[in-house]
């Protein structure tokens, strides 16, 4: 049934359609109407869930990790901030091989506090083990939120489902909102191989000696290959059913492009304006939207980049010291085709500074009159500062 | 002596535990009191290695090794999966050492029992980060040398007294118990394990390597703690009922302290004091127990 929704009842509508069995959650703007409507949902009975008011991001997660380890399913939602203090208990989700999802509203990081919108959060736990999945619009997250449950369980390692603050958790748009039994075809009941069980009792997560631990993580990353195989599986199964589906990317008017963006997030509904803009005008100008970013969809990016002349990676994110992080990924994705094209870097609209089809604009001609890159990354849009001396 | 508890053993031999080591005993004696529907949260401390390496445990209950920081929430998380699948019966437990409980996993412990969350939590409290090679911790009580408390530096602070900090929370069931005292100990697991909502043991458990002591020591030392009033055996129900176990006075803290290498550099004046530190703490029992001395 068709709702107007916001972005963050997209997701807290796919976690109650996915039959979540133990919600654990601390407040943090701008996640926090994802989790109180969740609370609301558990307290008029609208789920059957066990929802727990924990006094920290990090309490938050290590109850998953036993609720999930117990054999339920399981969701938190955090940003920023609250996604930092996770970040040990992150590897520890990966490494316990459990298939926690979470929401994840992209938000800057302090200091100076900013609570708007900036990828740094998400990205700087890109080494976790987590599945991430960028989404672009309401229901690109309700549908990704179920699909996540899916893949999650098939390859036993958690996954992230990443929405920008504020452009998508707080915007109203319609939202088909599927039923049940619908749901329940395409996601089975959660059965785990190991659980904590007293009639089997298993010890999870033990000391392990250099004997066994590099074949432990051998075999997560194998799981995480994997799951960039089952991704285009559990897409095949939901389109089935629901008619609906994304990619691992999306390339957009990229086959006849000579430059091409890469995207993600709502700045890729940007990027399709700035194709209707740019297009009558002949501008050959296409958009590669990565929706997963890990694992990497390697051979989808070099296939959507081999023809481009010229390649412009806006990135909503800095690694210091580095470059924008979806331009590394570009980079280094592509860096072995022989002949592939420049890679210019673009920092944008970090700190919830919008980014508008203008700038993309700039961005377009900027490329289109350089022949290579004059720097890893050209910061655009920044503003005269005066200087305490 | 004839235990209240199962004839079972659900710790085997073959754990990795030093000689003497006070928590393998109090892992015994525990596990006997809970029976096998039981499952154990097991955050960083010694019982990470001594249950063993994978592929092996010497625990015969389903384990979750976790975080450090993390026993109050992990176990909150397993407790609330076992109650969605109508599991009311299994006994969570918090198995976690002085660090994990007074210092890193104090927060999560506050947490959770501020949420009254249905579980026990227990302590095996040596005094120090034993695992990591004897560093101080809260616990380490006052006088004691450690490997960051050493020379002239030995450790001039009092230990955090944890059960107060528990029993500010008005949890149901707060107590103290000592690998020395075995009955006690098992009544009291049994007692947490029959009340719903939080419950918090404080296990007092001698550590031969750390504290300087020949292994043999290990039950003598842990049963004077208690005789000297160092560490008294109490109870305290809904925050607010004290009820003290054992009212010995056998010997002096100077006695207890002589044998230990631990304490070897303190003089004669600082073992008055730390005897008067102790004196006045026992004063502060017995007030909020309604006793006299």
């Amino acid at each position: 049934m068709k709702k107007v929704l916001e972005g963050s009842h997209a997701v807290a509508e796919a976690v109650r359609l996915a039959k979540v069995q133990v919600i654990s959650a601390y407040p943090i703007t701008p996640q926090t109407h994802i989790v109180e409507i969740l609370s609301d949902y558990v307290t008029t009975g609208k789920m059957d869930a066990k929802y727990l008011r924990v006094e920290s991001e990090h309490s938050c997660l290590a109850a998953l990790i036993g609720a999930q380890s117990s054999g339920v399913r399981t969701f938190t939602a955090t940003s920023s901030q609250g996604l930092a203090l996770m970040h040990e208990l992150l590897h520890w989700s990966s490494g316990a091989r459990l298939p926690i999802v979470m929401a994840e509203v992209n938000r800057a990081l302090a200091p100076g506090w900013n609570i708007w919108n900036d990828q740094t959060d998400s990205l700087a736990q890109r080494d976790t083990g987590w599945i991430q999945l960028y989404c672009e619009d309401g229901q690109e997250v309700l549908d990704t939120t179920i699909q996540a449950y899916r893949l999650a369980e098939i390859v036993n390692l958690p996954a992230m489902v990443v929405l920008d603050a504020f452009y998508l958790s707080h915007t109203y748009e319609p939202v088909d909102v599927p039923d049940q039994d619908e749901v329940d075809r395409f996601l089975p009941p959660y059965e785990p191989a190991f659980i904590l069980d007293t009639k089997h009792p298993y010890s999870l997560s033990p000391l392990v000696t250099p004997n066994a631990y590099m074949e432990m993580r051998y075999d997560i990353a194998m799981a995480m290959d994997d799951a960039l195989e089952q991704f285009d599986r559990v897409e095949d199964e939901f389109a089935k059913i629901f008619d609906r589906r994304y990619g691992a990317v999306e390339a957009i008017d990229c086959e006849a492009a000579d430059i091409v963006f890469v995207t993600s997030g709502t700045v890729t509904s940007t990027g399709r304006l700035l194709l209707e803009e740019l297009r009558p005008r002949g501008e050959k100008v296409g958009v590669l939207k990565i929706k997963l970013f890990r694992p990497f969809p390697v051979e989808a990016v070099r296939r959507a980049l081999g023809k481009a002349k010229k390649v412009a990676v806006v990135d909503r994110n800095f690694s210091f010291g580095a470059s924008g992080i979806f331009a590394q990924e570009v980079r280094a994705a592509i860096c072995n085709v022989p002949g592939h094209p420049p890679i210019f870097g673009y920092i944008a609209g970090l700190g919830g500074r919008d980014i508008t089809v203008q700038l993309l604009e700039e961005i377009y001609f900027d490329v289109k009159g350089s022949d290579t890159p004059r720097k890893e990354s050209i910061w655009v849009g920044l503003q005269e500062v005066n200087r305490a001396t | 002596m004839q235990l209240d508890a199962l004839d079972k053993e659900l710790m085997c031999s073959g754990h990795v535990g030093c000689p003497g080591c006070g928590a393998t005993i109090a892992m015994r004696f525990v596990l006997k009191a809970l029976g096998e529907k039981t499952v154990m949260v097991l955050p960083a401390c010694c019982w990470s290695v001594i249950a063993g390496p994978f592929p092996q445990s010497s625990l015969k209950i389903p384990v979750i090794h976790t975080a450090f920081e993390t026993g109050g929430a992990t176990a909150s998380g397993v407790r609330a999966a076992l109650d969605m699948k109508g599991d009311t019966e299994t006994t969570v437990i918090t198995w976690a050492g002085d660090g994990g409980t007074f210092d890193i996993g104090f927060q999560a412990l506050s947490g959770a029992v501020e949420r009254n969350e249905d579980f026990i939590y227990a302590c095996y409290d040596n005094e120090a980060y034993m695992n990591t090679g004897i560093q101080r911790s809260s616990s380490t009580p006052y006088g004691a040398w450690t490997t960051t408390t050493t020379g002239a530096d030995w450790k001039k602070l009092r230990k955090k007294n944890i059960v107060e900090a528990l029993v500010a929370h008005r949890i149901p069931y707060a107590a103290t118990a000592n690998i020395a005292f075995p009955e006690d100990l098992i009544r009291k697991v049994k007692k947490a394990k029959a009340i719903k909502g939080s419950k918090f043991l404080h296990i007092y458990a001698s550590c031969p390597t750390g504290w300087r002591i020949p292994s043999e020591m290990s039950i003598k030392i842990a049963r004077m703690a208690v005789q000297t009033n160092i560490f008294p055996l109490y109870e305290v129900e809904n925050g607010i009922n004290y009820t003290i176990n054992y009212k010995p006075r056998e010997y002096l803290v100077r006695e207890y302290f002589k044998l230990q290498g631990r304490f070897r550099h303190l003089k004669d004046t600082d073992l008055d004091q730390i005897q008067e530190m102790v004196n006045e703490d026992w004063g502060l029992l017995l007030r909020k127990a309604g006793e006299h001395a």
